[in-house]
């Protein structure tokens, strides 16, 4: 069987949907009821509700395959509200469970990249927790500042245990990190817990401190990777980027260096980061960084600080809500690199695959957009 | 009740300061006979106008005397001088920003540092207002706790350097205020707002104050 990717999948299939199409204008009524009935009956055999590609692929084994090839969905940053402040965000957050759901074969398991909620509230939290409880696959919970900065993350740890924890999966060492600590700035200004989330919620404020994983973390760290064989495989997963990107909107880690020095010693290295909701890519020495969509709202590239190796994504039309918004996936391939498949809503879907930041760029770069930022 | 108003007019260097900085004042002599005393805008020549007590009401052809008087008295202590030339020269100890010998001069742009200081200060304070709306969905008049800053932080991706332009999703040109309303509408779930609405001008404001030096590029898509 011929592999294609996600990506020549939809692209055939749209093609061959025109085609149809300009047929139609020269068919009888009778013709285009037959290709209506065929277009239908595939889209009924795929299972599929509407007619996008959201077919998983099997990845080829490599001949010097260590471990079999698995697939990891994501949703991520959904900021939630409670149903009577706000209820698209919870209709999208909704729209990304149904996503993953209908994924077949299923993911082995589903990532939630943080920023559950939008303002750190019990009753968000909960609420987030009720509809993330619909995945069928296994969910592993990050933590984001959103969750985090109202009570210091009583209430998320409540509800989905402690933030930062390391696995095992099919021969990939994971290591979820709590990659959002801020050094106190709220308690010389007086600050209610209300008033730090809000300063922390707030993107383009100079008051907050920057992010970090800070000592404890880092120790944490280099503790659970010491057992750990450099060739191993290791998948980070952090809220933050682990990288310096822009400080004014801390999209930035500030021991960032620190974190990558132990990470250094392992041949291959993937951080998976929520925060950023956008199509972003870096690659740092042996780390190859992806940044994940949000399902609430995209925010624009930083003026300065973009990683040269990040392929931007189409800029997102204001007047759809769900554009530029979106969920993916996380092709684990047998090497125990990862490709990437971002799920824009309403746009093509884009897939990042490993050797594109493993070769620095030199092959499989992605399509450029044709609308840039400002 | 016109002519009093003319010699307040002369008189306009001896008028209170707007602020208690020290600013140049023109000290006026006190009448030992409780006269009004009308100082001139060079800031040095006043007379006593006799039988005359501040307040009291003066006809047309007093005023003028009492103008054609000073003018005299500065002709007299100035011989063979311009008076347009002079007048347009600073005020003592008020030198201009912009005065030097190789700028053309006028008194329109003879504004001292102190001025651009207190104009800056008040631009400044409408984009801040625009800053906190910006930042505040409930100033926005939202429902739905959604703000501007949620998308578009420090004003990022708003271009209104851009505007006029054709907005295909409106299907006519719209301006920088056509956007900002259907924002409100729309993602933040508000009512528009008035074009003369200080809400909407202290939006515009911060969001051109976060694009300065942004060259103006008018139906840029």
């Amino acid at each position: 069987m011929v592999q294609k990717s996600i990506e020549t999948k939809h692209y055939e299939e749209r093609a061959s949907f025109f085609d149809d199409l300009t047929r139609m204008g020269r068919l009888s009524r009778r013709g285009f009821l037959h290709i209506a009935g065929v277009s239908a009956g595939i889209a009924a055999a795929k299972g599929l509700i509407v007619p996008q590609s959201f077919q998983l692929i099997e990845i080829a084994q490599a001949a010097e395959a260590t471990a079999p090839p698995f697939t990891i969905a994501y949703v991520s940053d959904t900021h939630l509200y409670t149903r009577n402040v706000n209820d698209r965000f919870i209709r999208s957050a909704v729209k990304a469970v149904e996503d993953v759901n209908a994924l077949d074969p299923q993911p082995d398991f589903v990532l939630f990249g943080g920023d559950l909620a939008q303002l750190g509230r019990r009753e968000e939290l909960d609420l987030g927790a009720q509809i993330l409880k619909d995945i069928k696959a296994p969910v592993q919970m990050m933590v984001g500042e959103h969750d985090w900065f109202l009570d210091l993350g009583e209430h998320w740890q409540s509800l989905f245990g402690p933030p930062q924890y390391s696995f095992d999966h099919k021969g990939v060492h994971f290591v979820t990190l709590m990659s959002v600590h801020e050094k106190d700035f709220w308690t010389a200004r007086g600050m209610t817990p209300e008033e730090r989330m809000q300063t922390v919620a707030g993107l383009d404020n100079g008051i907050q401190s920057r992010f970090e994983v800070g000592p404890d973390g880092r120790q944490w760290l280099a503790n659970d990777l010491a057992k750990v064989d450099s060739k191993t495989p290791i998948v980070i997963f952090s809220h933050s980027p682990l990288y310096k990107y822009y400080r004014n909107w801390n999209f930035w880690t500030e021991d960032a260096d620190e974190v990558q020095a132990i990470l250094s010693k392992f041949d291959t290295v993937s951080v998976i980061h929520g925060h950023t909701h956008q199509l972003l890519l870096n690659r740092i020495g042996n780390i190859s960084f992806y940044g994940l969509l949000s399902t609430a709202w995209p925010w624009p590239y930083a003026p300065e600080g973009l990683p040269k190796l990040t392929v931007q994504m189409n800029r997102a039309d204001p007047f759809n809500a769900f554009d530029g918004c979106g969920d993916g996936q996380l092709n684990v391939l047998a090497s125990g690199m990862i490709d990437k498949v971002y799920n824009l809503w309403n746009r093509n879907p884009v897939t990042v695959q490993a050797s594109y930041l493993s070769s620095s760029g030199a092959k499989d770069r992605p399509l450029a957009t044709t609308l840039s930022s400002y | 009740m016109r002519a009093h108003r003319l010699a307040l007019a002369l008189s306009f260097a001896a008028w209170p300061a707007l602020a208690e900085d020290a600013l140049p004042r023109h000290q006026l002599p006190a009448s030992p006979n409780g006269n009004l005393v009308v100082g001139l805008c060079d800031g040095e020549t006043s007379i006593e106008i006799k039988g005359v007590k501040p307040g009291d009401p003066m006809t047309r052809e007093q005023g003028q005397q009492i103008a054609d008087t000073l003018m005299q008295e500065w002709r007299r202590k100035h011989p063979g001088a311009e008076w347009v030339v002079a007048a347009a020269d600073p005020p003592p100890n008020a030198p201009a920003a912009n005065a030097s010998a190789e700028n053309q001069f006028q008194t329109y742009g003879a504004f001292t540092e102190r001025d651009q200081q207190i104009w800056k200060e008040s631009t400044d304070r409408l984009v801040a207002e625009g800053k906190r709306i910006f930042h505040d969905a409930k100033a926005l008049g939202g429902t739905n706790a959604v703000s501007c800053d949620m998308c578009h932080p420090d004003a990022s991706n708003t271009h209104p350097e851009t505007y006029p332009k054709f907005q295909v999703q409106l299907g006519r040109v719209a301006l920088l205020r056509d956007m900002i309303n259907w924002c409100i509408e729309n993602p933040v779930r508000g009512k528009p707002f008035a074009d003369d609405d200080p809400r909407l001008k202290a939006l515009e404001a911060y969001i051109l104050a976060q694009r300065k030096g942004i060259a103006l590029d008018y139906g840029k898509h």
